[in-house]
């Protein structure tokens, strides 16, 4: 095999390729106000924001606050056989624990994700982690968050290994710019992040389909474990998906912001995550860099004399944001 | 805007910081290596004196702004004697007074000295000499003399080069064989070398000084001719003609006088001692700056108890440590657990040495992780948890510095001055990093911090930066200006261009599929 050299910086900025520095520098810094952090860094937060605003998020069936409150687990549990524990300001999908089914009524035994399983005293345990801050940024004392376990759609199917697949959306000054889906594969263990194995397969903006993926920065075209092609698969309800994410960059006031979307079996689309500092890897997977797009939606902005509706918005992007020919 | 506004701080942190620190290297004279030693001189007056009955008064010249050196301390030594300095025009002296002085006694003066210029510094021009009044035939000979010199001369230096030359020469000039005795002194053929100068117009002056010798003892002035060449006054070896003070030749006074003027006593001699001394050179900026009443010394770390100036040769090192990590992460872009977490690994390598430091680092982090992984199985609360691997390094520590004494290796011994804190929670860091995100991921950021804590180390480890940033602290704003103008550097990362190394091909892939083609 070829060395693989690096690519030059020259080359890097025509293609409009955004860094960690010029992320941080220029879109976090100068468009999210720090003040709007909490209410995408706490998933509590926002998951009551999004319902205000009528958008749809998994439903949330309890929070655990404090250590006493562990002791409510078999109440809470009674009639959820399937549910998602998760910090509600957890960093990067740590500290999410999957239960997918019930073992045994007395004593009550679950069965997580991964197919073990997990008693009330590990769940507890699970729990107190989270509240001591084991998996919060800076070890801070934190809120778990028990939600709807989503029974994610077959349309991804074919193209993942367990887990959820998700659509990860970039949101600037409001506008859908890029977007990708996550495919977790079994190098990733069923996870959906990409620095972990998963798959980005890159979204056409205009119609919703899948492009090609990337999976450790490198360039793929079939699902590494079930070999089907990734490209061609149509999102159902793109136009209301990027309505949806356009409609989350009005509500948190961040002007540079990455949305995660599940796409249920009956209940649709659902918001599962806002992110204040979205990753850069989906200019891998839709093999474009973010720059060019995001100077466009720059160049419309000054040239509009009002804000658009997220409608509109979502209309704009598919029109003018599908890939381009460098 | 924004990028003018910071431009033109940093810029002010630049030039404030940088100047600061030049001023303090070339007018003050502090040294920009360490354990710089200058060289100074102690030279010691001893004048000693038979008394008599009546009231005695001894006045001695001191040296006064002497060329090419600076006084450092001067001191009397006089038991119960009045003493007064006071100045004569340019000239210094100090006066001795004692009602009833008995027997011999003996006056001390002792001064330090050291060479801190090359260059003569120019001094305003006295005006041009009056010429001597002379008789003829005395008259027409000098000026005849001085004729042919002038013929041979191209400007003052040369020409008072010429004439001391004749003056000194064995078979003299007959113009000028009647101003002299064969058997005439140094001071006597200097004198007439500045009568002769001042018929061609040239001021000139006496100087007397002492040759500065290691363990000199009983030492006579020596007397030096200068003429001013309008801009300064030029040495002149009255016995060679030659131009310049020798090295080591420090002016103690001016003028055709002597150096000691007494009343009332029977005698007095008068004889000099030098010696060499080796001092450090921050020691003697300090004096220097002291005497040249610098406000700046009075702010210096220099003025603080020594415990505490040691604390700030630790702590002045920290901000170039983060400016390194600045670079590394932000320029080059290498992954570290926590922000700053290598700069106190690396402040912790100071006392261990770099190789010892980070086997024993990797050490105790290793084994602390497997600590952590069976503690991980007893599902133990956080903190808990956090105080057990605590507890254990501890005992690591404990046992590392013991087992490494018995098998005579030492540097197992400094195995307790690791923070072990910082240890614990890089333990810990490392345990979720590599659960949640594999053990490749905790490697490549274990890796990536002991690369800048060893690079961090490597700078501030460095003799000379330690000693830069402690005798400069102003140095520190410059530093403060290259962190600001990094905060606003957003190009790509060195690791970037690796990252995106598949974009080289890349870029063509991902086209929207053709209608009717899927």
């Amino acid at each position: 095999m070829a060395i693989n050299w690096p690519i030059s910086p020259r080359r890097l900025r025509e293609l409009g390729i955004v860094g960690m520095n010029q992320r941080n520098g220029e879109y976090i810094a100068g468009m999210n106000p720090r003040r709007y952090y909490p209410l995408v860094d706490d998933k509590l937060l926002s998951k009551e924001l999004a319902t205000e605003s009528g958008l749809n998020v998994p439903a949330l069936y309890a929070v655990i606050r404090s250590p006493h409150e562990i002791r409510n687990l078999p109440k809470i549990m009674a009639g959820h056989d399937e549910f998602v524990i998760k910090p509600a300001n957890g960093a990067g999908g740590d500290g999410i624990l999957v239960i997918d089914g019930r073992q045994s009524d007395a004593p009550p035994v679950f069965r997580k994700a991964s197919g073990k399983p997990a008693d009330l005293d590990e769940i507890g345990l699970h729990l107190s982690n989270i509240l001591a801050g084991a998996y919060s940024l800076g070890g801070r004392p934190d809120v778990a968050m028990i939600e709807y376990r989503v029974q994610f759609s077959p349309l991804f199917e074919k193209i993942s290994f367990q887990g959820v697949p998700d659509i990860r959306t970039i949101v600037y000054r409001g506008y859908p710019v890029m977007a990708m889906v996550r495919l977790p594969t079994s190098h990733s263990d069923g996870k959906a992040n990409l620095h972990q194995g998963a798959i980005g397969a890159g979204v056409d903006m205009a119609k919703g389909y899948t492009l090609d993926g990337v999976a450790h920065n490198r360039h793929i075209t079939h699902h590494p474990d079930t070999h089907e092609p990734i490209s061609g698969v149509e999102i159902p309800g793109w136009q209301y998906l990027l309505e949806m994410a356009a409609r989350c960059g009005d509500i948190t006031g961040l002007g540079y912001l990455g949305v995660d979307v599940v796409l249920d079996r009956d209940l649709g689309p659902l918001i599962l995550e806002l992110n204040a500092r979205p990753g850069l890897s989906i200019q891998v997977a839709n093999g474009e860099g973010l720059r060019h797009r995001v100077e466009r939606v720059d160049r419309h902005i000054d040239y509009l004399d009002r804000r658009e509706t997220a409608a509109e918005r979502a209309d704009w992007s598919r029109e003018n944001l599908a890939p381009m020919n460098l | 805007m924004r990028r003018l506004h910071l431009l033109f701080v940093v810029l002010l942190l630049s030039v404030v910081g940088l100047s600061v620190a030049w001023y303090k290297y070339d007018v003050l004279g502090f040294p920009i290596t360490p354990d710089r030693e200058t060289e100074t001189w102690t030279v010691e007056a001893q004048i000693h004196l038979e008394t008599g009955s009546a009231p005695a008064s001894v006045r001695f010249a001191l040296p006064s702004d002497p060329p090419h050196y600076t006084l450092l301390d001067e001191g009397f030594v006089s038991r119960g004697w009045g003493l007064t300095t006071q100045s004569r025009g340019e000239e210094r002296e100090a006066v001795w007074t004692k009602r009833t002085p008995e027997g011999n006694q003996t006056l001390y003066y002792q001064t330090t000295v050291y060479r801190d210029q090359e260059e003569v510094q120019p001094s305003p021009y006295p005006g041009p000499a009056d010429p001597p009044e002379l008789e003829e035939p005395l008259k027409s000979a000098a000026e005849s003399f001085i004729e042919d010199i002038r013929e041979g001369s191209a400007d003052i230096e040369t020409f008072a080069t010429l004439l001391v030359k004749e003056v000194n020469a064995s078979r003299p000039n007959e113009n000028i064989a009647a101003f002299l005795r064969p058997d005439a002194t140094e001071t006597e053929r200097t004198r007439l070398a500045i009568r002769l100068l001042a018929i061609a117009r040239i001021p000139a002056r006496m100087s007397h000084g002492v040759m500065l010798t290691d363990e000199g003892r009983n030492l006579a002035p020596t007397t030096w001719l200068e003429v001013h060449n309008s801009r300064r006054w030029v040495p002149i070896d009255p016995r060679s003609g030659k131009v310049g003070f020798p090295r080591d030749f420090l002016v103690w006074w001016h003028g055709d006088m002597p150096p000691l003027e007494t009343a009332g006593l029977q005698d007095a001699t008068l004889s000099f001692a030098t010696s060499r001394s080796l001092r450090d050179a921050v020691e003697t900026a300090q004096l220097q700056s002291a005497i040249a009443d610098s406000r700046l010394i009075d702010f210096s770390l220099l003025g603080l108890p020594v415990d505490t100036q040691n604390t700030y040769r630790v702590l002045l090192l920290v901000p170039l440590g983060a400016l390194i990590i600045v670079l590394l992460r932000n320029v080059i872009g290498i992954r570290t657990f926590g922000t700053f977490m290598p700069v106190l690994i690396a402040l912790s390598f100071r006392e261990t040495q770099l190789t010892a430091g980070v086997i024993l680092f990797t050490l105790i982090v290793a084994m602390g992780l497997l600590i952590r992984f069976y503690l991980e199985r007893l599902k133990l609360l956080l903190v808990p948890r956090l105080a057990a691997v605590v507890i254990v390094v501890i005992f690591l520590m404990a046992v590392i510095s013991v087992v490494s004494h018995r098998l005579g290796l030492d540097t197992g011994l400094s195995v307790g001055l690791f923070p072990m804190v910082i240890l614990a929670m890089t333990i810990e860091r490392v345990s979720i990093v590599w659960e949640e995100h594999g053990p490749a991921d905790a490697l490549v950021q274990a890796v990536g911090s002991m690369i800048v804590a060893a690079l961090a180390y490597l700078v501030m480890v460095n003799a000379h930066v330690a000693h830069l940033f402690f005798v400069f602290p102003e140095l520190l704003l410059v530093i403060l200006a290259l962190t600001l103008l990094l905060g606003r550097y957003t190009g790509y990362r060195l690791t970037e261009l690796f990252r995106f190394r598949a974009f080289r091909t890349l870029a063509h892939v991902n086209r929207p599929p053709r209608d009717g083609e899927r």
